[in-house]
């Protein structure tokens, strides 16, 4: 991922910064700056997301890309955070601890390097609450 | 609106093509198509190529012209020739493409084409985690067989589904692929061969995944008041759908059931005025196992949760109530990405003119074809009757 791309959303992934209809209320993480219900009649606005959520579904991934293969096995899922808004991220814990239902948080955490002297990419991980 | 038939269908072995190249696939399994139909270069009015990542995997662009020019379209009709991407339904996006040209009474006679070189790339896993959604779920770690898996397992959380009855599917599918003279695996396996492989993603071992695979296939369309003067055997399309879904698994509604699949299936039914009932076979999108579970069901075959005592009871074998994936489907045939929603076509083009050998369905009228892209952001769905 170049320099600018992963910049532009360093508030979205460091902090969880979502965005909220205000037009519904419905809070969208990852941003959008479309409401899909209301269209051009939502009003959207920046959102800070808490952080704490619950695991919706999970696996473990064994065989990942290059850039993620130093770091195999890890636990994937999706997460409903309390907002209601899903997303997919890492939980750090040990593959066997996983389950549907379990409560977590977020944390911050590299997510990749570009190889030895690229960029660092960080952003959210969870944790088992 | 014109109907549309079938003319004529080609397809190349698939597999690992190490000594054949992306432009000598294509031009390979158009030659195929053509002689088949039995038309010369100079009747085909336009061109459509499904293709995902031709830019990945071999770095190359400008798939359409490309693909014109080796098949030798360019020099005296300048066909026009246009490449459609929708990741892992590119090639039945072709198809629907060429069917609506058609239709439209804009074009006479159209070639939908799928092509794949998968084999020449370094780290094909990333070049597919591109289906999904990069900035929130391949920048996270998730992969492709990842997002399949967290399918799996929320699947398998709701509903009554073992881990034997989900590598039922695989087994048979490559029983089915051993009849296929085109697949890139024509080798029996068993239940413990599944649940021995290798961990992919849990609960997916490498058995539940469909291959990394070189192909093309194509097919040509035409008016079907027209189709007799081509071939005795025109296969009519009796109903073309999509439909699309949000790019994310994590933004879906119901993680385990694709709703674009439940929609194309839905219109493409509605619109052929047929029942599920009147199906004599199906290809569905089997890039892992638990997709075709779930495309049993959301395409309305059965209630969800139904397709593991299905599966158990060999009910989607030849000879089966509903056989699927007669060609082998993506696991035993192979998945050259962009080409398999067209060799989908070929296998119910094949069947339903009684050309099938070994694996042919006994009486086979009506087919069906099911591609997706991605975790299910594009489904669609093309039902086929003998003439
Ligand atoms: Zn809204």
């Amino acid at each position: 991922m170049t320099v600018a791309r992963f910049w532009r959303k360093i508030p979205q992934r460091y902090n969880l910064i979502g965005t909220k209809c205000e037009t519904c209320q419905t809070v969208f993480f990852p941003p959008r700056t479309l409401c899909p219900d209301c269209r051009r009649d939502g009003k959207i606005v920046d959102h800070h997301c808490g952080g704490k959520g619950t695991v919706v579904t999970f696996t473990v991934v064994r065989t990942a890309s290059d850039q993620f293969s130093n770091l195999t096995p890890y636990v994937l899922a999706i997460i409903e955070l309390d907002e209601g808004c899903r997303l997919t991220s890492q939980v750090i814990c040990e593959p066997q601890e996983i389950f549907i239902g379990m409560k977590v948080k977020s944390v911050f955490r590299v997510i990749t390097e570009d190889g030895p002297s690229g960029i660092i990419h960080y952003g959210t991980k969870f944790v088992p609450v | 609106m014109r109907d549309v038939a079938v003319i004529g269908v080609g397809c190349t072995q698939f597999g690992e093509r190490w000594d054949t190249s992306f432009r000598e696939l294509f031009v390979e399994a158009g030659t195929l198509a053509i002689e088949d139909a039995g038309i010369g270069g100079e009747s085909i009015d336009a061109l459509y190529v499904g293709n995902m990542s031709a830019g990945r995997f071999v770095e190359q662009e400008h798939i359409g012209a490309l693909i014109a020019d080796y098949a030798g379209l360019t020099r005296a009709g300048h066909v026009p020739a246009t490449r459609v991407e929708a990741a892992c339904a590119s090639g039945g996006l072709a198809f629907r493409q060429a069917v609506l040209a058609v239709a439209s009474g804009m074009e006479d006679i159209v070639v939908a084409a799928g092509v794949e070189k998968m084999t020449d790339a370094g780290d094909s896993t990333d070049v597919l985690a591109a289906a999904a959604d990069r900035e929130w779920e391949g920048f996270a770690g998730a992969t492709f067989p990842g997002l399949y898996a967290m399918i799996a397992t929320d699947y398998m959380h709701r509903y009554p589904l073992t881990r034997e009855q989900l590598a039922m599917v695989a087994v048979k599918n490559h029983f089915h692929g051993s009849m296929n003279p085109l697949a890139q695996f024509q080798n029996e396996i068993r239940i413990d061969t599944v649940l021995r492989s290798t961990l992919v993603a849990d609960p997916l071992r490498l058995f539940d995944c469909s291959p990394v695979s070189d192909g093309s296939a194509a097919v040509v369309v035409a008016p079907l008041e027209r189709a007799r003067e081509f071939c005795d055997t025109p296969v009519t399309v009796i109903g073309t759908a999509q439909a699309s879904d949000t790019i994310a698994l994590h933004d879906r509604r119901d993680i385990s059931t694709l709703d674009a699949s439940v929609a194309a299936g839905n219109r493409v039914f509605e619109r052929a005025r047929i029942e599920r009932r009147d199906i004599d076979l199906v290809e569905v999108h089997d890039c892992f196992t638990i997709a075709e579970i779930c495309a049993v069901e959301d395409l309305g075959f059965l209630k969800k949760g139904e397709a593991g005592r299905f599966y158990e009871e060999g009910q989607a074998y030849i000879g089966g109530e509903l056989p699927v994936n007669t060609s082998g489907g993506l696991k035993a045939c192979g998945h050259p990405v962009g080409a398999t929603g067209i060799k989908q076509v070929y296998e119910v083009v094949t069947q339903l003119r009684g050309e099938a050998g070994r694996r042919q369905v006994d009486g086979a009228e009506i087919g069906m074809t099911q591609n997706v892209g991605g975790s299910g952001a594009t489904v669609v769905c093309h039902l086929f009757r003998r003439t």
